[in-house]
């Protein structure tokens, strides 16, 4: 067994962050990763960071921007703590290092993005968060921090309590990938997850392989809400063939979308009168997809965004990494004809139900950066709000859990009998996992109450896995998990995408019942020990099955149209039912649906709802 | 689908010393190789690849399984797509035919640097290689001169701790009290340090080295352009500078170089590797600092 004060599972923006916040703090802190850090999914962000640090702008414009691309959904002091810790944030990465790029004056350079009323999203070319990635892991270099790298999260050991807010998480169980031991980490302060999306759940994703939901999963399964699941965004601009991403930044230095009648659609066809191309990300994506729909698309698969007019230099200075994402992964050439895009699934606005300082109701248990639910970005993320999200709320959680005192949180955590529940929506199939004869110990947290003492339920935890190991290498055939995740990943892309409908949801829900039965039958065939990537690969499809179930629940329950999520039967944003939050409990294994209304009180002003125009 | 023969694996000999290239960019050469890998295989059987499948044969290697002890190469015939990159014929081979095949791969966009591979007999990122580029059958094996764990998995952990002997930080120990203030930085040095900041740490440039194969100690091509970043960034100050510059001129530093330019050549995010080397054994000399 191995002992720290805080444990940071992932090591991406947000768990580096924390890790080295921790540390300052004066925890002995340690990572476990299933990559090396510089392998974290961070790396492929390509825009900016959103900050106000200019004369002209102010933090106030950035938490209206926010809350404003949040559809009303964001909860206020989650949306002003963002705001108002960014700037400190950002020039803190640059005396770190961070390679911005710069203007005449030596100053770092910002740049225009979709849904800002200020040009504030501060870049470093067109890989942002490449070179965010790499400058905080040299951090954690130079304080000596311990990274297990290579080593994957299985599950968290947290107490059994019946009620999900009295429980505690003691620690985490590893396996490490390359000799396939499996170990108890105990957490005397705290374990943060910072596990990154979930964009594995569709099969059109710029999502890295490793995004699988881990912390989601894991989390929800130990009691803790996931929250607005339903709100996915997808980027209107990736590459048809692989859904590789290009940056907004080629929209806001200044590309053009056209459709096949080379008409510049999103003004000649009225989606976005003012502002075009830069409309918030909903909106443009809704708009490629009604042009192809309505037979405008090139190949009936794509619209075209073309760059060509901003001049090879200015593309080369500002754009250039997109000149070789174009030519690597699509054989466009950027300099010299427009680029074929659609929309691709591209990040979770939802996620684990945190409060401002990163606690979830699992005393012990933190969540950071995608995989957690502040909520900062409500029903849409702004493009450029990622990134400054990964590090204010990251170094946050990374404090507190090391005993650092944030004051009392704003904004709740933990379901309570004061909130509203659901109770009319009928599902087509049971969710979860109520109805299946359990296979071993499956349940994370039945609510017995059993074990107590933090080294109990550490040891039970490492039981339950390595049976669990045991249980799917032993078995000698079945069904493999490379079937199932892509059964599950194309319901998703068909059923619960940028356009939804009831039916289509509930069919969704209905294949999701099918691969969780399926995979009751799953074995791992690789026999070895080492580096045995079925075995993880197996793992992490149980984790996309629990969570594309949340993404689907909230798509059904949420009647309405709000940021990114769409629904047939009901195209008006409904603030008389819906200006709340959706939290989906995992219950044992029966899930429940509940909600909580959205804070839209702020520091100094209540955010009132306005019609989203752009 | 699949047939596994087995085969022993041919010896794996380092790439052959590249000929100095004149005023051509190492960008330019490879794109210039890029069209003619293009046209050759254009013209060798567009047939076999159209409609048809792609011929890989992938090295095999686990030191606890039996039969693959002895390292072999295993075939798979993978349908062709267009666009397909030997990752995705990878992926292919494995989730139809062989979930033991293993190989380490993340983000499918040439960024986080999991998936470097010997392709065809050259350092190349699997995700960044097009089918439609390779002669069939096209051979797929783990990075040379590193250890292998498993098929197409190398240890890594000497990269890493050449990557970390340069002391890859900003050394200032505090930050300012008070208004956060950016430092200032010309442009200019900005566009120096450009390219040596794009590094993915993906070790092909270490693998294809002759002196990293022939000295542990050397800190190799990666590690020491990281270490450009730091030394040629202005924004930390000159003293610092000549802490770094006598961390890369010791007997396994810069003076190692050879100026082969194999790095040089197979760098997926084409960094002048040998170019900072020599820049960096210049600034040495300007400052009187050899270790000899």
């Amino acid at each position: 067994m191995y002992e720290h004060d805080v444990i940071v599972v992932g090591a991406g923006g947000a768990g580096l962050r924390a890790a080295v916040a921790a540390n300052e703090a004066g925890a002995d802190v340690a990572m476990v990763t299933k990559l090396h850090p510089v392998r974290s999914h961070t790396g492929a962000a390509e825009g900016g960071i959103n900050a106000a640090l200019r004369e002209g702008d102010d933090w106030e414009l950035h938490a209206y921007d926010t809350m404003k691309g949040s559809d009303y959904l964001g909860d206020a002091p989650a949306v002003e703590t963002l705001a108002q810790d960014a700037p400190e944030e950002t020039i803190t990465l640059e005396h770190w290092g961070l390679p911005f790029s710069r203007e005449d004056d030596g100053r770092v350079s910002q740049r225009p993005f979709g849904g800002l009323s200020f040009p504030r999203t501060t870049y470093a070319g067109a890989e942002t968060g490449h070179h965010l990635l790499h400058t905080m892991y040299e951090q954690v270099v130079k304080r000596g921090i311990q990274v297990y790298d290579e080593w994957y999260v299985m599950n968290l050991a947290t107490s059994d309590e019946p009620d999900p807010n009295d429980r505690t998480c003691h620690g985490v169980v590893g396996y490490d990938v390359q000799s396939g031991q499996i170990e108890g980490f105990k957490a005397n302060d705290g374990v943060i997850l910072a596990t990154g999306g979930p964009g594995q759940a569709f099969d059109h994703t710029t999502n890295a392989v490793s995004c699988t939901g881990d912390g989601h999963a894991m989390a929800y399964r130990a009691g803790v809400p996931v929250e607005d699941m339903e709100f996915i965004q997808f980027h209107p601009t990736t590459l048809p063939s692989t859904g590789v991403l290009l940056s907004e930044g080629v929209r806001g230095e200044g590309g053009i979308l056209y459709n096949n009648e080379g008409e510049r659609f999103m003004f000649e066809h009225g989606y976005a009168n003012n502002d075009g191309e830069l409309a918030s990300r909903d909106v443009v994506a809704r708009a490629e997809l009604t042009e192809v729909s309505e037979g405008r698309g090139v190949e009936d698969e794509y619209v075209h965004l073309d760059m060509r007019h901003l001049g090879e230099e200015r593309i080369i200075d500002r754009l250039e990494n997109i000149l070789h994402l174009a030519e690597d992964f699509e054989g466009a050439d950027g300099l010299v004809e427009p680029m074929p895009v659609k929309p691709g699934q591209h990040y979770a606005m939802g996620g684990i139900e945190t409060d401002e300082n990163g606690e979830t109701c699992v005393s012990g248990l933190y969540a950071a950066g995608e995989c957690a639910c502040v909520s900062v970005h409500g029903a849409n993320r702004l493009g450029g709000n990622a990134l400054p999200e990964l590090i204010v709320f990251g170094k946050r959680a990374g404090y507190h859990a090391a005993g650092g005192d944030l004051g009392d949180a704003e904004i709740e955590t933990g379901y309570t009998d004061a909130v509203e529940e659901e109770d009319d929506t009928e599902f087509p199939v049971q969710p979860g996992s109520a109805g299946l004869e359990p296979i071993g110990d499956d349940v994370a947290a039945d609510g017995s109450g059993q074990v107590a003492d933090a080294e109990g339920v550490l040891e039970r935890a490492v039981e339950t896995e390595s049976e669990r190991v045991d249980r799917l290498m032993n078995k000698d055939d079945g069904v493999q998990h490379a079937e199932i995740r892509s059964k599950l990943q194309k319901a998703m892309t068909d059923y619960v995408n940028v356009f939804r409908t009831e039916e289509g949801i509930k069919q969704a829900l209905e294949i999701i019942r099918e691969c969780r039965e399926e995979y009751r039958d799953v074995y791992v065939a690789d026999p070895s020990k080492t580096f045995n990537t079925d075995l993880q690969m197996t793992y992490e499809t149980r984790n996309l099955i629990d969570v594309a179930e949340t993404i689907a629940l909230g798509a059904l329950v949420r009647n309405e149209f709000r940021g990114a999520h769409w629904r047939q039967e009901n195209q008006t944003r409904d603030d008389e039912n819906w200006l709340k939050h959706t939290l989906v409990s995992w219950n044992a294994g029966k899930p429940s649906i509940w909600y909580r209304p959205v804070i839209l009180e702020g520091e100094s002003k209540e955010y009132e709802p306005k019609v989203r125009s752009y | 689908m699949s047939t596994q023969q087995q085969e022993q694996p041919e010896t794996q000999e380092a790439p052959k010393d590249p000929e100095m290239k004149g005023q051509q960019s190492p960008q330019q050469e490879r794109l210039d190789k890029k069209e003619q890998g293009l046209a050759e295989a254009e013209s060798v059987d567009e047939s076999d690849v159209e409609g048809e499948s792609v011929h890989l044969k992938v090295f095999r290697y686990d030191p606890e399984v039996s039969g693959k002890q002895e390292p072999r190469f295993d075939e798979f015939h993978v349908p062709f797509e267009k666009g397909m990159t030997v990752l995705d014929a990878l992926i292919f081979a494995r989730d139809e035919f062989d979930s033991s095949l293993t190989f380490r791969h993340s983000c499918r966009q040439a960024i986080c640097g999991s998936d470097a591979f010997f392709i065809n007999g050259s350092q190349q990122l699997g995700c960044k290689t097009q089918i439609s580029d390779l002669q069939q059958p096209v051979r797929v094996e783990p990075l040379p001169h590193q250890e292998v764990v498993k098929d197409l998995v190398v240890d890594m952990d000497h990269f890493y701790d050449q990557m970390h002997a340069v002391e890859p930080y900003f050394q200032q120990e505090d930050l300012p009290e008070g208004d956060l203030e950016e430092q200032r930085q010309p442009r200019e040095n900005r566009e120096k340090v450009k390219m040596s900041t794009r590094c993915i740490w993906c070790g092909a440039c270490m693998s294809s080295c002759n002196i990293a194969a022939g000295d542990n100690q050397y800190l190799g091509p990666a590690a020491i352009n990281k270490a450009y970043k730091f030394a040629m960034d202005e924004r930390e100050d000159e003293e610092i500078k000549e802490h770094r510059l006598r961390i890369l001129e010791q007997e396994h530093g810069v003076w190692r170089c050879q100026t082969q330019f194999s790095c040089t050549e197979v760098c997926p995010k084409d960094i002048p590797l040998t170019e900072h080397i020599q820049e960096l054994k210049r600034e040495a000399v300007k400052k009187n600092l050899k270790f000899w």
